[in-house]
């Protein structure tokens, strides 16, 4: 049995050949004058039309108190909380019973940047940050210390808020 | 037995070759950035711009590139043909351009050279010194054998990969090759009628003294076109690469510097064909509306040198326009379907392309006595022949039928 293929009954100026090569070649030469949509990344990292959303949930970043120590307690709510299972923390008291971190790090690896771990913290200590250039030489490298997460500079991450949805 | 003409010649002949050699190396690193650049543009785009001003070392960066890279070997591969095969597609692209004049001849000479107290003897050069590598006297006819030497490196690199995409990517290329070729040489035909001569620079000479042949034998211009998009393999015509279907057809299998070579022997023979329809329709190195380019050289002197750079100034203008067209239409047209390629070749092309040999040699017949006192007149009067054949051709082809489906013409025709 043949197969049946239905056939559309077009207009001439449709199926032309000529026409409509001339016509893609006016097109397409109109496009030469036109701007270019490209972004010039690593010069121009925004647009007027694009740039990052203060939402976005990039390498962490760990915030430091006036004399410059991490804010963290060690209470052990963010690798409660961590689906990754990527943050590493000993804890520590000093002799006024304060606890501090011995030991924090995360793999930026294993971090799936859910932000639970900035939404969780009581004291505001870790955040999500809005950051994405993140290249090392090394593997070793994407395993962030304390001191190095208090040293990041970027700015951090508005976590989406229930109750303000868009934002405002 | 080295006289002095011998050494002049060979001077004449090594300097051309080497010239003509890199400008036509440099030309295809240009062109390659011209059509990315091109095409970038085309898309709104900026394409590359990092390497060099305007990205314009980009070209020789990716060569450098694919020097370096590892070479493959498909491991059924047949070694030597597989090897061989490169060279064959690139050398011929190469060839072509050696009988293309690209300026106005050069003044003779005949010098004894003295350099730091060294005698380098007598060298001379008798007559004007055509600037075309080689000013055969057959050279359109080299132009027809050479061009059909590229599809074999095509063919034989599809062959000797032993992949299936390839080698359909060769098989189509042959179809196509050789379907197109005689659509070329039979365009060509009235070209000779009018030039009555087969070396070049006689013909660039007769359209300089008449009228550019584009108007002569428009409709001639027309299938010359269609088809030496279709001898070069560019779109719509790419069927032999289809990156779609064949994955790039029948340099599938190649890496490295062999791949390089199927790329530059594409890009170098666009140029080739753009400066063939420039020299066989539009005048070759002839300043349109000026007889001064025109004259014959008999002394050095700063004329000549400017002659010969404002000759070759317009020849590069012309050809990179028709470059240009190649590489818009690349970015404008789909791909034509395998039947009616063949349907475009063996049932269009080559009935109206004899045909219209037949109607312009009648009409050459006829008002050839005009030729010799009114030559201008004899162009417009051929043209005035060309018009209706050119209106009718236009109009058969964009009814549709060419170009539908099997089906669709079934339908058509009832």
């Amino acid at each position: 049995m043949a197969i049946t293929v239905k056939v559309l009954e077009r207009p001439e100026r449709e199926v032309s050949y000529l026409r409509a090569t001339l016509k893609g070649l006016a097109l397409t030469f109109s496009h030469l004058l036109r701007p270019k949509v490209t972004m010039q990344y690593p010069e121009q990292k925004s647009t007027a039309d694009w740039s990052l959303s203060p939402r976005w949930r990039g390498t962490h970043r760990m915030m430091t108190d006036e004399q410059g120590r991490a804010k963290c307690v060690a209470c052990g709510l963010c690798p409660q909380i961590c689906p990754a299972n990527c943050i590493k923390l000993v804890p520590g008291e000093d002799e006024h019973g304060n606890r501090y971190p011995l030991i924090y790090e995360i793999d930026e690896f294993r971090c799936v940047f859910c932000g639970y771990c900035q939404e969780v913290c009581p004291e505001e200590a870790i955040h999500v940050g809005v950051h994405y250039e993140n290249a090392e030489y090394e593997r070793e490298r994407f395993v962030y210390d304390l001191e190095r997460l208090c040293a990041q500079t970027h700015p951090v991450s508005s976590l989406w808020d229930p109750s303000d949805p868009k934002g405002e | 037995m080295t006289t002095p003409e011998i050494k002049g010649f060979l001077l004449v002949a090594v300097v051309k070759m080497l010239v003509v050699f890199t400008a036509i190396m440099v030309g295809v690193i240009m062109v390659i950035w011209l059509e990315r650049r091109g095409s970038a543009f085309l898309q709104d785009r900026r394409g590359p711009n990092r390497v060099g001003p305007y990205g314009l070392l980009q070209g020789l960066a990716d060569g450098l590139k694919n020097m370096m890279k590892e070479e493959t070997w498909p491991a059924q591969a047949d070694k030597l043909i597989f090897l061989l095969a490169p060279t064959l597609a690139f050398i011929p692209s190469l060839l072509l351009f050696a009988v293309i004049p690209f300026a106005s001849p050069l003044p003779p000479f005949d010098v004894t050279v003295h350099v730091l107290g060294l005698d380098f003897g007598r060298w001379v050069y008798t007559g004007p010194i055509q600037m075309a590598v080689a000013d055969l006297p057959v050279g359109f006819l080299f132009i027809i054998a050479i061009s059909s030497i590229a599809v074999y490196g095509i063919v034989l690199a599809g062959w000797s990969s032993n992949s299936k995409y390839a080698f359909l990517g060769g098989l189509r290329s042959s179809a196509q090759m050789i379907s197109y070729e005689i659509a070329l040489g039979m365009s060509l035909i009235v070209v000779l009628l009018l030039a009555g001569n087969v070396t070049l620079p006689a013909i660039v000479a007769r359209q300089q003294v008449g009228i550019w042949y584009v108007f002569p034998a428009a409709l001639g211009f027309l299938i010359f076109v269609i088809s030496a998009f279709a001898e070069t393999n560019r779109l719509p015509f790419d069927l032999p690469e289809a990156e779609a279907e064949l994955v790039t057809g029948y340099h599938t299998e190649y890496s490295s510097m062999k791949f390089s070579l199927f790329f530059i022997a594409e890009y170098a023979a666009v140029i080739t064909f753009s400066a063939l329809m420039v020299t066989l329709f539009f005048g070759g190195w002839d300043i349109p509306f000026t007889k001064w380019d025109a004259a014959v050289p008999t002394a050095w002197n700063a004329e000549a040198i400017l002659r010969v750079l404002a000759t070759l100034v317009a020849f590069s203008l012309k050809t990179l326009v028709f470059v240009w067209i190649y590489i818009q239409v690349r970015w404008t047209l789909p791909r034509f379907r395998f039947d009616q390629l063949m349907n475009i070749g063996w049932k269009v092309l080559l009935p109206i392309s004899l045909g219209y040999i037949g109607i312009m040699a009648t009409a050459i017949l006829i008002f050839h006595p005009l030729e010799a006192a009114h030559p201008k007149w004899f162009g417009a009067i051929l043209f005035g022949i060309n018009l209706p054949l050119l209106v009718a051709f236009v109009w058969g082809l964009d009814r549709g039928r060419i170009v539908v489906g099997e089906f669709q013409r079934a339908r058509l025709e009832g």
